[in-house]
């Protein structure tokens, strides 16, 4: 950014930014009948520089540092501050632009204004410099902020995208027998769904399968490939293998049917759980394998997450004929 | 209930994480299967289990848990630690087993994953 946009980004927010947006709103505040005398320790424990005089929700005047130091000066008996405050009022109204109450800072020298309410008329709050330039950087700070999310964030890619299909490929390369990097594949994809902007609920379920499938390649096989194709209204998951292959598809896919040595067992996975879960979390399923070639796990999740049925009996399609051809 | 709580009433030590006074767990789930935790735990989840692989740090991650307590006086090695602070995952570790802990933390209020 340079100092001529930032310049004009000020200019608007104090034209756009109202003074109740940035005022001290919890008021401290003294009755005209409070005695100066009082006013000492209001002062000092609230690190204040001038409080509004307050009668009965009216606001009827300001008493300042400096109108007490000048009764300090005049050693003058203690008296209500009614009769050291000024009275003689410049006000803001909450529903002013930043820019009207910049320029009245200017114009008379004040420290601070208070803030009244157009309608009721009551005392709403009070304005410093202070506040401005706090309120003013806040906006600034959440500005950015909102760009930086904008710019990280690819949600809006489908949207810039022109195309009659567009389909984005994300492919992960699982090594086998790799324990340590296990799972890293799946947190990387997680990540990228969450930057794309996929639901919430829909990512978690991608990212259950993909885990799983992941687990499925490091423990069986000597490594494979994990692809996301993501669409605007599907995400498919694909896991790829080059063997050894599932001799039984349907034993395997039988909840706590299990080929896996016990040592895979102590780290909390080969309970036979892992296909049950993928096509569990999954809205479309299927599966091919042959012993010796490899085997191919494609899983569909909608991504408006609505088609979703989790109880639903025989969830998932096994034959694989409602996903279409397979590619590769 | 938050993660500061859940640190009271299992008198349990913080391994890894800060600002657990801010960290809200909705749910409970004792496991140490991995696979059960990806299958039937809910978002924003207390993990507790015996196993300290990394893989429960990948599953949590996975399955969007807030936290994880490891029961029966197990610490879990460098690696899982390692791992569970660069996801920003909070570790903790209690001296009782997987029963009581459920126990306390339920009748403390904490519901579990299918209710």
């Amino acid at each position: 950014m340079s100092p001529d946009t930032n310049l004009t980004k000020t200019q608007e927010m104090v034209y756009e930014m109202k003074v109740g947006d940035v005022m001290t709103s919890r008021v401290i505040s003294v009755r005209s009948t409070d005695r100066m005398s009082q006013l000492r320790g209001l002062l000092r424990s609230n690190r204040i520089s001038g409080l509004p005089v307050v009668d009965e929700d009216r606001l009827v005047g300001v008493i300042s540092v400096e109108d007490f130091i000048k009764w300090l000066a005049d050693r003058e008996e203690d008296c209500p501050i009614e009769k050291r405050m000024t009275a003689k009022l410049q006000t803001l109204f909450d529903d002013d632009p930043l820019v009207l109450a910049i320029g009245k800072f200017e114009a008379t020298g004040l420290g601070r204004f208070p803030v009244i309410d157009r309608q009721s008329g009551k005392l709403v709050g009070i304005l410093t410099k202070g506040d401005v330039i706090e309120g003013l950087l806040k906006r600034l700070e959440l500005d950015y902020h909102k760009e930086e999310i904008h710019r990280y964030r690819a949600s809006h890619i489908f949207e810039d995208i022109e195309a009659d299909e567009t389909t984005l490929l994300f492919e992960y390369g699982v090594k086998g027998q790799d324990f340590e990097q296990a799972g890293a594949s799946s947190s990387r994809l997680r990540r990228t769904l969450n930057r794309l902007g996929v639901r919430p609920d829909v990512v978690r379920r991608v990212a259950i399968a993909s885990y799983e499938a992941e687990m499925n390649l490091v423990i069986f096989t000597q490594g494979g490939m994990i692809r996301a194709r993501v669409q605007p209204a599907k995400i498919l998951l694909e896991a790829e293998d080059s063997g050894p292959g599932i001799a039984d598809i349907q034993k395997a896919l039988e909840p706590g049917y299990s080929t896996a040595p016990d040592w895979v067992r102590e780290l909390g996975f080969g309970a036979g759980m892992g296909l049950v879960n993928i096509q569990r979390s999954s809205d479309q399923f299927e599966i091919h394998s042959q012993p010796g070639e490899g085997t191919f796990v494609r899983a569909c999740f909608f991504a408006n997450g609505e088609k979703h049925d989790i109880d639903r009996p025989g969830a998932g399609n096994r034959s694989g004929s409602e996903i279409g051809p397979r590619q590769s | 209930m938050t993660l500061e709580e859940v640190v009271r009433i299992l008198n349990a030590e913080v391994v890894v994480g800060t600002n657990l006074d801010r960290i809200e767990v909705s749910t409970g789930c004792g496991a140490d299967l991995m696979s059960d935790v990806l299958a039937f735990s809910k978002t924003g989840a207390l993990l507790l289990t015996g196993l300290t692989t990394t893989q429960v740090v990948r599953t949590a991650e996975m399955a969007e848990i807030v936290g994880i307590c490891f029961v029966r006086g197990k610490r879990p090695p460098k690696e899982t630690v390692t791992l569970a602070a660069a996801s920003g995952l909070p570790l903790l570790a209690t001296p009782l087993a997987m029963f009581e802990s459920c126990g306390r933390l339920y009748r403390h209020g904490l519901k579990g994953c299918s209710e």
